[in-house]
Formats: structure tokens, sequence, C-alpha cells
């Protein structure tokens, strides 16, 4: 496999930010509640992580160590507002329920980990790549869980009625706790579970071990 | 082999840091002021929205302007009640404390309203509400009948106030609430509030009374203060008067 199709390719699953690195969890909670906010807010957070690697990969021999996070942020935060004021101009009614958490990218740690990790060590295209694969994995996880808690909490797919709810005239009972945030934490969980089952690889060694106490040693 | 850049040196250090911030606030600002025409046109089309939900009109995929045509603007002068034309809508009125229940501090003289018109008779008011909630400033609109009395609903279309508690003014079984309510008792003085707790059946002067939001008892707090202030004599009060006396 080629170097850059394994940067855009492994953050897919074997390298998720969210299932496996665990970061980003909070917006993952907070934008899922039904598909539509939650691609805006992929396309939203896959483009400045691109960008943002791309931008300060280009940099990266110039930008003075001690002031380097700084210098990660302001680049980061100046995509965020101009992705933010694209989205208030030709997206409002959807930017308004994603209200704060298009600013929040400014302090996501896939985001800002990535910088750090990656683009500071590697050349302009493949930080590019490397920024595109961590935001479609983070998309990959969000589309998941948005789908399941739209479907099974509203009975609908991006506002098209999917399972015909009770309060229509149909047969399904919508269940509300999927609308709540513990919801996408259920979701988020049983995902883990699930790809750690299917990529055993995954699973990390017990930092402690229970041990078992006799009697006798005690005394 | 030439000197090796010392990416650490105060020098470059103070050109990487000026010459980013530049390049950033030039792509900030110009985005920003590139784009302010499309969002401001967005933010009208939809406090217009916001209007037709009070009044009841709107419904899902309907065109907002096309809805927008049945309802009227005009321009009220809070001090006399009575209807303006061609003022200056950007003078400014300090509110006295001790009538600041909004907790504004200051409102413009003159201020539109919308009439809501049915089969060319006016059927509702809606008028401009604003004031402190628990943390934000609750911008939202008062839908009114031609009695001047009775309320016909209350929606808020920005504020701050806590996800989960002060939001739940935005629920619906909570707005629907606000459809006949009386603003005034036998006086001027406005008597609508939100209480703590529920409303008890049959008691005496429920119609006033609209059911406090658990665990957002200062949110509501803060609706019955603007309520109050833009129903009251420094407020709205002048204007609806004249629909009470004439009803």
């Amino acid at each position: 496999m080629s170097e850059s199709r394994k940067v855009l390719i492994d953050p897919l699953v074997d390298n998720n930010p969210i299932t496996l690195q665990m970061l980003g969890i909070c917006s993952a909670l907070a934008v899922t509640t039904s598909l539509l906010p939650a691609l805006l807010m992929c396309l939203a957070l896959t483009s400045v992580a691109a960008l943002a690697g791309a931008a300060i990969s280009a940099l990266r021999h110039r930008i003075p160590n001690n002031i380097r996070i700084i210098v990660h942020m302001t680049i980061i935060a100046s995509l965020v507002i101009l992705v933010d004021q694209l989205l208030k101009a030709f997206a409002f009614e959807t930017s308004k329920q994603l209200s704060v958490f298009v600013g929040l990218i400014i302090t996501n740690c896939i985001v800002l980990g990535r910088a750090e990790a990656f683009a500071m060590k590697n050349g302009v295209a493949l930080s590019f790549i490397d920024g595109l694969g961590n935001g479609l994995g983070y998309s990959v996880i969000l589309i998941a869980v948005a789908s399941l808690r739209e479907l099974f909490g509203a009975g609908t797919l991006l506002g098209y009625p999917i399972l015909e709810t009770v309060a229509n005239g149909g047969w399904y009972e919508p269940n509300g706790l999927m609308l709540l945030p513990p919801s996408a934490f259920f979701i988020i969980g049983l995902l883990i579970w699930g790809i750690r089952t299917w990529r055993k690889q995954q699973v990390e060694k017990p930092e402690y071990q229970i041990h078992a106490v006799h009697r006798t040693e005690v005394f | 082999m030439p000197k090796e850049f010392d990416r650490d040196s105060i020098s470059n250090t103070l050109i990487v840091a000026i010459g980013l911030s530049l390049v950033c606030s030039v792509i900030v600002s110009g985005a920003a002021i590139a784009l302010k025409p499309i969002q401001q046109s967005n933010e009208e089309l939809f406090r217009k929205q916001i209007i037709l939900e009070v009044a009841g009109l709107m419904e899902p995929g309907a065109d907002v302007r096309t809805l927008f045509e049945s309802i009227e603007e005009r321009v009220v002068d809070l001090e006399s009640g009575n209807y303006a034309e061609d003022v200056d809508t950007a003078e400014m009125v300090a509110i006295p404390d001790e009538l600041d229940l909004a907790g504004i501090g200051e409102r413009a003289r003159y201020i539109p309203v919308y009439h809501v018109m049915k089969n060319g008779e006016l059927d509702q008011l809606i008028l401009p509400v604003y004031g402190k909630g628990l943390w934000s400033t609750l911008y939202g609109y008062l839908s009114v009948a031609p009695d001047g009395n009775a309320t016909r609903g209350l929606q808020f279309y920005a504020h701050g106030e806590t996800p989960g508690l002060g939001d739940q003014m935005d629920k619906e079984d909570w707005r629907a609430q606000w459809d006949s309510k009386e603003l005034y008792g036998d006086g001027d003085q406005p008597q609508v509030r939100v209480i703590k707790g529920l409303v008890p059946d049959g008691i005496d002067g429920g119609e006033h009374m609209i059911d406090g939001m658990s665990g957002a008892t200062l949110t509501g707090n803060g609706i019955t203060g603007l309520l109050q202030y833009w129903t009251g004599a420094h407020g709205f009060g002048p204007y609806l008067n004249n629909f009470r006396e004439n009803s």
C-alpha cells in the first residue's frame, strides 16, 4: 500500500480518531441528534483538518518551537471562522443547530493533535491527506451515530420519514432517549466494542490485573 | 553549505508571529465582510419566519416571503402609544432603574410592530420583546389579540440560556400555554407572569399565570420581568391601552 493511501485509509477504522484515540467525543455527542447537522459538522471538521494540516506543514520549517502551539491555534482558528462564516451564509438553518460546536472545532483535539503529531514532520501533500483521512474517520463515526439516533429517535433520515411514527398515524413509537446525549455514549461504546471484536489488535492490554487473594495470603 | 536557518531566533519568531497574524486577519475579515450581505438577508428571513411562527401562520415548506405578505409593519411611538411615520428609529430612550424590569438599560423610542391581517381585519398584534434571563438576553415576539389583552403566543428566537433547563421555553408544550392568557387584570398594571411550579387548577388569577420551568426558575423570572416591562407603562402599555379601550 502506498504511503499516502495508508495515511488516508488508516484513520477510517484501524486508527480511528474517535473509537481508537478517543478524541472529539464532545462534538460527537452534541451534533448527532440528526443526520443533516452531523454531515455539515463532518464537512466543516474535515476541511479544517485538511487545510490546517497543509498550512502548518508548509510553514513547518519556519515555525519557531516556542510559539508553535499558538501558531497552530491561529491557523486553525482562522480556518474555523472562515468555515463558520460560510455556513452562516449558505446553510443558515443548520448552522443555527450546530451553534457553538463549529466554533469549538478550534479546540477539537483531532485537529490540533494531527497538526502537532503529523503536519510538523511531514510534507504538505501528505499532511493534507492525513487531515482528510482523520476528518473522514471522524465523519464515519458521526454519520453512523447520527443515522441511528435520527432513525430510532425520530423515525426519519435527513428529515424524510423512514419508520412511520405513531404521531403521524404509523406504527413506530419513537425512542426519546435516542435524542438525548446519553444515547450517543451508548452507541459509541457499542461501536467501539464491535470494532474491537472485529479488529482484535485494537484491544488494549489491561493496565491492572485483578489478583485473586487467598485467605491464607492475608493472614 | 549555507549557514543553517535558525527558526528559534527572535527575529524569525517576530516575523512569523506578525506575518501570520496579518495574513489570518485579512482572510477572516475579508470573509466576514464579503459574506455579510448574504448573512443579513438570512437573519432577516429568519426573523420573519419567527414572526410567522408566533402568529401560527408558518407551515413547513412554505415560502416565508409569500406568507409575510399578509403582515403589515407599523412603527409605534412608545411614549404616546400611537403610530408614527418617517421617524428616526435609532433614537434611544434611557429606562429609569426602578422601571427596568427587563434589565436592558435603554430602548428605542420608535419600535416596529406587526399587524397580522385575516380577511381584511386585524387578527393579531406582534410585538418585539427582549430582556435579561439568567445568562443572556432573550429576544422574542409576543402575539396579542386585537383586544390588547389576550395573548396568542410567545416565542424567543435568540438566547443563551442553559441547554435542557432554560431552553425549555422553546418547547412546544410550554409555548402552547401562551395561547389565551390575559396580560392585564382590572387596572393598567401588567399581571402576566411565569410562576414557580405548575399553575393549580381553578386558582384565582390563573388566567395570568404560566407554568414554571423545572430547573429554570431564574429564566422564568427573566421572562416575567421582560413581559411586565414591555407590556407596562414604559413599554407597549399605552399602545395596547388604545386597543383595550376600543374593545
